[in-house]
Parts: structure tokens; C-alpha cells; sequence
């Protein structure tokens, strides 16, 4: 779970990095630069079958875990400790992990998934920049990412840190700077997700 | 603190044994006071329970000091009560007030099976200890203290996870009923002591193996143990757990 998260991390600043681009507010110009250069570059084509057999590793580990866990509390208290003993969303990952997980199916099914069909069947790139600027000026599609962005940042609440303690960095030098780091991560990232569907939906970009 | 009585509704576990289906039963238990122990107070329920000609509620106990870790309640949703740091023979009556009703369950997980009531059999605890909770002494004269050095810091953090008295309550309150915060502290005390370094690689992989046998969750890092833990044995343990254990692994220690 931690080496495939932490996989999935990187995925995300790059991701969100060449997406920021549309906040130059140029039309689009830099971002379908961008985007055409991760479309294209052989390399980032090889990464991006990586990153796909890594998130199908992480949600089947994922899974495997929760169900594994489920099952070794045959029968459970009448009451439960609840939020005293612990915060909810860590105890809520694979909740949080399976609303990342519809979310992402939307999501690959409006530009990742008709953009390479579009190259694989010869007709080239599809411009992401003006599809983007259509879906999000559908008020339930801005909704359903402003959600995808909400779980996205619980589950990484949790995850940045868990990630780092499982592979036994959590020691007393470093846990509040991972937890820190962690934080900060799971907020700021997400947030620049979320802006982008804002922006277009309030028309900040053209 | 003013002392004052009061009168309780009870609703505890009762199990035949191991294979029998449970139940809860209420019971009502009346002037008890404030400077009781909650095991106290289990004695006076337990002497009316007597004195009516019905069974006893089985439970455990042994020193009633805080140390030996035998009294395994979860009493309201929390191991040991809710107070910090405390095991069920620390918490005093002077918790609760007269009309409470205080709801009792044994430790619940597999690993943990029921006994009888809110007994639970622990003994998978032991079989991790016994699978590399040990260091080797050579027989003969004892050597002179000074010739094996211990650096201070590394002293006291092995105390600290010496200080784990095996009571369960990290798997009890482990939504995934992990025993990583167990298992850790034994490793850690040992792994960070010069005596300990022999076995250092084996004992973490046999350790994490014998957990593995037995059945425990996996750790996921909520984190619920270190809350509820009596003795405060922190996470950093786990991580060194983690360490210890890739660590072992990447230089190729096999299981005994």
C-alpha cells in the first residue's frame, strides 16, 4: 500500500502541475503544450502503464487488506469507541479510497479515455482545453470533482503520513514533519484540483 | 475529591465458554462508592451475585496496580475505561455518577477467543514472545556491567517499550485488531539494547511471523492502540517494527 501510494503521490504534483497551467489564463496555449507533450513523449507513455498496473495494485492491495481486517472481528462491540481513539478518516480509507476510485472512472471517461481512443484509432489529439471548458460549465459535473477532490484530500490526510510510517520513517525526528508535510500536501493539491473546475464553471479563465 | 454513593445499571457480557453464543445481562449494583476501584466494584456485584445463589461474572485480574495487565474490560467503547493511560484496576468510581449505566464487553478479536464472560485467552501473545522475545547469556561468570555500554537515549526509549505489560488493550482497540503496537515494543526493547543484538534480525522476522500465524489484522497506522494504551508505548515502535523487519528481510534473514 505505501510504496504503490506513494507512487500515486508523485502522479498527483505532476499532474497537477501540467494541469495549473490553465491558470496562465493564455486560452490554453501552455497547457496544450503540456498536454501534448504527455500525450506523446514515448517515455511518459511507458510511466503511464506503470502508474495503471501501480493503481490497480494499490486498490487490489487495498481491497485485500480491508477485507482481511473486516474479518478478524468476528463479533464486534455494542459500543464503539467512535472518534475518541481515533480521527475517522483513517479509519475510513477504503471508503474514501472507493469514492476516489468512482470519481477517477468519471473522470478518465470524460478526457484520458476519449483522448487516447481519439490517437489510437489515428484521429489525433482531442483539444482537452475546450473539452474542459465544456464539462465544467455543467454545474453537476463541477459538483461531482469539487467531491472527488473532498475524498481525495481525506484519504491523503491519512495516506502521506501512513505511507511514510509503514516504511518506519515515523520516528519522533521526523513523524511531525511527515504529518506536516502530509497536511499541507492534502490540502494544497487538492485545491488546485478543485479550482479548476471553479474556475471554468465562473468563467476566471476563457 | 467528595466522596458519594451511587447506584448503577450494569449491562455485562455473559459467555459459558468458547463455543457458546453470548449475550449481554443487566444487572443493577447499588452504593458504591466514589474511592472504589472498578474491579471493587465488580467484587460487590459479584458478592450479591453470590449471596443470591447466581453465577459470578468472570473476569480477570491479578495485581490491581496497574502492572501486571490481566484486567481486560472495554468498558463503554474504550479498553480499560476512559481514562489516559490507565488499566481497568486504576479507574475509580469517581468516573461515573449515581444513574449511569456502564456498558462492559470483553476484548473482542479472533486471536482473542472468549474464555468465559470478559475472560479472553491471551496466549498468542505469548507464543510471539516465545517465537524471539529472548536474547542469548553466555553461562559463567557475569561480565563487568561497564564492558557493554549503553547510550542513554537508547536506554530510556528501550524502557519505554519494556514498560508494555502484554494486556491486549492495542489489539482491543485496533479497529483491524492489529497486535503491531505488541509486537513492536517487544522487539524495540530488546533491538535497541547491546544484549538484544544477536537475535536482532531473526526476532523481528520470527515475531512478525508468529503474529502473522496467530491470526492478528494488519496495521493500517489509525493509531486507536497508541490512544489506549496503558503504558503509553508510542508508534514510533512501529516504525522501528517496520525497520527492523525490511531491514532483516533486504540482508536475507530467513524464519527459524
Amino acid at each position: 500500500m505505501s510504496l504503490t501510494g506513494l507512487f500515486l503521490i508523485l502522479f498527483l504534483i505532476v499532474h497537477c502541475y501540467i494541469n495549473a497551467q490553465i491558470f496562465y489564463n493564455d486560452g490554453g496555449v501552455r497547457f496544450n503544450e503540456a498536454a501534448h507533450f504527455m500525450g506523446t513523449n514515448f517515455v511518459i507513455r511507458t510511466v503511464e502503464l506503470g502508474l495503471f498496473a501501480f493503481l490497480i495494485l494499490h486498490i487490489v492491495q487495498g481491497l485485500l487488506l480491508w477485507a482481511k481486517n473486516r474479518s478478524r472481528r468476528s463479533v464486534g462491540y455494542t459500543v464503539s469507541a467512535g472518534n475518541k481513539t481515533s480521527p475517522w478518516y483513517s479509519r475510513s480509507m477504503a471508503l474514501l479510497g472507493t469514492l476516489v476510485l468512482l470519481f477517477l472512472i468519471v473522470h478518465l471517461s470524460k478526457f484520458w479515455g476519449p483522448n487516447r481512443l481519439s490517437q489510437t484509432t489515428g484521429h489525433g489529439e482531442l483539444p482537452l482545453y475546450n473539452m474542459m471548458k465544456e464539462e465544467f460549465s455543467n454545474m453537476w459535473v463541477v459538483v461531482i470533482y469539487l467531491c472527488g477532490c473532498f475524498a481525495l484530500a481525506w484519504h491523503l490526510v491519512h495516506g502521506f503520513y501512513s505511507a511514510f510510517q509503514t516504511l518506519g520513517m515515523g520516528t519522533h525526528r521526523y513523524k511531525g514533519l511527515i504529518k506536516g508535510t502530509g497536511v499541507a500536501f492534502a490540502i494544497i493539491v487538492p485545491i488546485i484540483f478543485a479550482l479548476m473546475p471553479i474556475a471554468f464553471y465562473l468563467q476566471w479563465i476563457a | 475529591m467528595e466522596h458519594y454513593n451511587m447506584n448503577l445499571t450494569l449491562k455485562v457480557w455473559k459467555q459459558k465458554n468458547n463455543k457458546a453464543k453470548g449475550a449481554f445481562e443487566t444487572y443493577k449494583v447499588s452504593g458504591i462508592s466514589s474511592e472504589m476501584s472498578f474491579l471493587e466494584m465488580f467484587d460487590v456485584l459479584n458478592e450479591q451475585l453470590v449471596a443470591e445463589n447466581k453465577e459470578p461474572i468472570a473476569f480477570d485480574h491479578d495485581c490491581r496496580e496497574g502492572i501486571c495487565g490481566m484486567c481486560s474490560m472495554y468498558i463503554n467503547g474504550r479498553a480499560h475505561g476512559p481514562w489516559h493511560q490507565t488499566t481497568t484496576c486504576q479507574l475509580h468510581m469517581r468516573e461515573y455518577k449515581d444513574g449511569d449505566t456502564i456498558v462492559v464487553e470483553p476484548w473482542r478479536a479472533n486471536s482473542f477467543p472468549v474464555i468465559k464472560d470478559l475472560v479472553v485467552d491471551r496466549s498468542a501473545f505469548d507464543r510471539i514472545v516465545a517465537a524471539g522475545g529472548y536474547i542469548s547469556v553466555n553461562t559463567g561468570n557475569a561480565q563487568d556491567a561497564n564492558c557493554l555500554p549503553v547510550d542513554k537515549q537508547r536506554a530510556d526509549e528501550s524502557f519505554a517499550a519494556a514498560t508494555c505489560i502484554g494486556c491486549g488493550a492495542c489489539v482491543a482497540a485496533c479497529p483491524n485488531t492489529s497486535a503491531m503496537l505488541f509486537v513492536s515494543a517487544k522487539v524495540s526493547h530488546l533491538a535497541l539494547l547491546p544484549q538484544g543484538e544477536p537475535e536482532r534480525k531473526s526476532r523481528a522476522v520470527n515475531m512478525i511471523h508468529q503474529m502473522d500465524t496467530e491470526d492478528f489484522g494488519s496495521c493500517t497506522n489509525i493509531g486507536a492502540c497508541e490512544a489506549e494504551c496503558p503504558k503509553g508505548i508510542s508508534l514510533e515502535n512501529i516504525a522501528r517494527l517496520n525497520r527492523e523487519y525490511l531491514g532483516a528481510m533486504f540482508s536475507g534473514s530467513k524464519e527459524a
